[in-house]
């Protein structure tokens, strides 16, 4: 695929394939090291970040307020009441784990498909999945009400000898996103483990020599240590995959499962799984576009990565797209009064103005990516990434309020309208992801030094007989 | 581990990762099997000349796993059918369907803690300290862009002044004794 609108001598190309290269020309392993490892090791903490730290913290710390609020006062501070008791609360947990779910997929899927451009991106994606996660579990636990008797969901053997009722959907998802916290955390740390080791080695100060040698358990690099590596890297890989699917499957079994029209439908686990990839991918660029600009990365996270990226957000914003198309079929389809209803109603309705936003962020706006000349425009695809991310809050805002809120019997109809803590307890889990980001990208390697190596013209290995290009004997 | 005094081993740098394969699959065809080579990426090519192919996690991982199905699994039926039996919806108080799905969380939980946590144990970690951290040009190499064969003093053909100067002989950047 060569280009043509670029000029032939840009270093960013690939003489032999005429391709954008993934990593810029003239890095070695040393180089590599050294770039990364600088971010984090350096004394001299930017003063941006401080102020990134201090903005996203004031987000975290309303959070804290809302939720502080919350326990004194219960889930009436909330908008939720009949007929819409899932407001906010679920809105926000499935568009949390859904951004969460491309960290899982770069790091897995793309991992197993052999496609090392992801190699540049694969960390800072896991560690959004962790944070997200977080966000994201935070909520339906808050949501119960009485989050202290939030262990009567495990089956853990208490003296009043109640059980957990597992038929029921909402019990699989605690299995679901707890197993995939654990599996997304413990796949992020053994992927870090041979980096902590290199910031320990590169370390000056004694407490980051400490601080990163107890993190990093004494890796030293043994190529028989790699191989078991490798091996459990690759199992944790094919793992996670069919995890990650399975966890936006059983999430959309929340709905699916109940008989509400607009909920009861066959297509939410597909459609589910895609729009959560569409949504990740879009909060990977957000994150990378400051990130590579701030810390001088446009030669490791590349223009690549933006286009690559910006494909996989056109084909899973097709997908979705066909699931739109496919739910306003079966609702004519079906020859259900009540299917009918609600899908006039969601596009016609008091709240219909949402489902348009939904289909101009999400399908609309988007077909301008079959372009490459914007795919590969850095500015434009950062604007992109929150025109997604709003069309995806508004997705599940369609899904959770306006199925609710008009259902079989007219005499229970109602509305719903968020209260501030609403706002609050949303802005406050952005500032939480925030801070917590701006805490991984000073503290730990961002970007994989030891799968970055790998991509290297140096990591190449001769044969034999043939001879070095080093040896000058 | 008894205290172990005298020489863990020599060990030679390399600059590139071919000079590396090259050494230890000449060493491993002398005779040397006590050794290993440490890298800052792997290098599976490096891993086959010293004879190393086959690794245990997998096995780790699908016994974790197996555990994990049946532990939830069991652990559903015997809830719902002799624990704390309720009729929901009239369903079976047996109704193995919905119970796949806890049991494949766990069958995915636990084997892939048991990959995680089986890698590390096998390989030994965390181990803080070891032998080869005393040589400085290790610490400063072989985690970010140098490449390491080790002989180890335990193996029977290891004699300090002849595995010197059979590694001198691949032209490494410097051969080091490592002290215990």
């Amino acid at each position: 695929m060569a280009t043509k609108d670029t000029p032939v001598n840009d270093p960013m190309l690939d003489p032999i394939t005429g391709e954008i290269r993934v990593i810029g020309p003239g890095h070695t392993f040393k180089s590599v090291t050294e770039k990364i490892s600088r971010i984090v090791l350096t004394p001299h903490t930017p003063l941006g970040w401080y102020g990134g730290l201090f903005l996203a913290g004031g987000g975290a710390t309303l959070l804290l307020i809302a939720v502080t609020w919350l326990f004194l006062r219960g889930t009436g501070i909330w908008g939720i009441t009949q007929p819409v008791a899932w407001g906010f609360a679920i809105i926000n947990f499935v568009w949390w784990i859904g951004i969460g779910h491309a960290g899982t997929l770069i790091s897995a899927i793309l991992l197993l498909f052999k496609q090392t451009w992801r190699n540049s991106i694969n960390r800072f994606a896991e560690a959004m999945t962790i944070f997200a996660v977080v966000c994201a579990g935070m909520f339906p636990l808050i949501h119960t009400g009485r989050p202290w008797l939030g262990y009567w969901l495990f089956p853990l053997p208490f003296t009043m000898n109640v059980w957990p009722q597992f038929r029921s959907p909402l019990l699989w998802d605690v299995f679901a996103v707890s197993t995939y916290a654990t599996i997304s955390v413990v796949f992020w740390y053994i992927g870090m483990i041979p980096d902590l080791a290199t910031l320990r080695d590169n370390s000056k100060s004694k407490v980051g020599q400490f601080f990163y040698g107890m993190i990093a358990m004494g890796w030293r690099g043994s190529v028989r240590h790699w191989v078991r590596y490798e091996t459990a890297s690759l199992l944790l890989a094919g793992l996670s995959t069919p995890l990650v699917l399975s966890v936006h499957t059983v999430i959309s079994f929340d709905f699916a499962v109940a008989l509400v029209p607009g909920w009861h439908t066959t297509i939410f686990p597909p459609y589910f799984v895609a729009g959560a990839v569409y949504s990740g991918f879009a909060m990977v660029i957000t994150l990378a576009v400051p990130i590579r600009k701030f810390y001088h990365l446009e030669d490791i996270v590349t223009i690549r990565h933006i286009d690559n990226m910006g494909k996989v957000m056109l084909v899973t914003g097709l997908i979705v797209a066909y699931g739109y198309g496919m739910e306003v079929f079966m609702s004519w389809y079906s020859a259900s009064h009540w299917e009918y209803f609600m899908m006039w109603n969601r596009m016609f309705g008091p709240m219909g103005w949402s489902y348009w936003v939904l289909v101009t962020c999400n399908i609309a706006l988007p077909q301008l990516m079959w372009l490459r000349k914007f795919r590969t425009n850095v500015a434009l695809m950062f604007l992109m990434s929150f025109v997604i991310n709003t069309g995806m809050w508004f997705e599940r805002f369609v899904i959770v309020v306006t199925s609710l809120y008009r259902d079989y019997l007219p005499s229970s109809w109602g509305t719903y309208k968020a209260t501030r803590w609403d706002y609050a307890t949303y802005v406050g889990t952005l500032g939480l992801f925030t801070f917590l980001f701006f805490l991984f990208v000073r503290l730990l390697p961002m970007i994989p030094m030891s799968e970055l190596r790998i991509l290297l013209p140096q990591a190449k290995i001769h044969p034999k007989d043939e001879p070095l290009p080093e040896a000058g004997d | 581990m008894p205290i172990q005094e005298g020489t863990y081993g020599l060990l030679a740098e390399f600059d590139t990762p071919s000079d590396l394969v090259r050494a230890a699959q000449t060493a491993y065809d002398s005779g040397y099997r006590r050794m290993d080579c440490y890298t800052p990426y792997p290098v599976e090519e490096a891993a086959a000349a010293i004879g190393f192919h086959r690794d245990s996690v997998s096995l780790i991982c699908l016994i974790g796993g197996l555990l994990g199905v049946v532990a939830m699994f069991s652990l559903e039926t015997w809830i719902s059918v002799w624990a704390y039996p309720m009729n929901i919806g009239g369903r079976p108080y047996y109704s193995w369907p919905a119970f796949i799905i806890p049991a494949y969380e766990w069958t995915i939980l636990f084997s892939g803690l048991s990959a995680a946590f089986g890698m590390l144990a096998v390989n030994g970690l965390p181990q803080v300290y070891h032998p080869l951290f005393n040589s400085p040009n290790f610490r400063s190499g072989a985690t970010s862009d140098k490449f390491f064969l080790c002989l180890e003093s335990t193996d029977p053909k290891f004699d300090v002044a002849e595995s010197r100067t059979f590694l001198e002989g691949f032209e490494p950047v410097s051969v080091v004794e490592v002290e215990y």
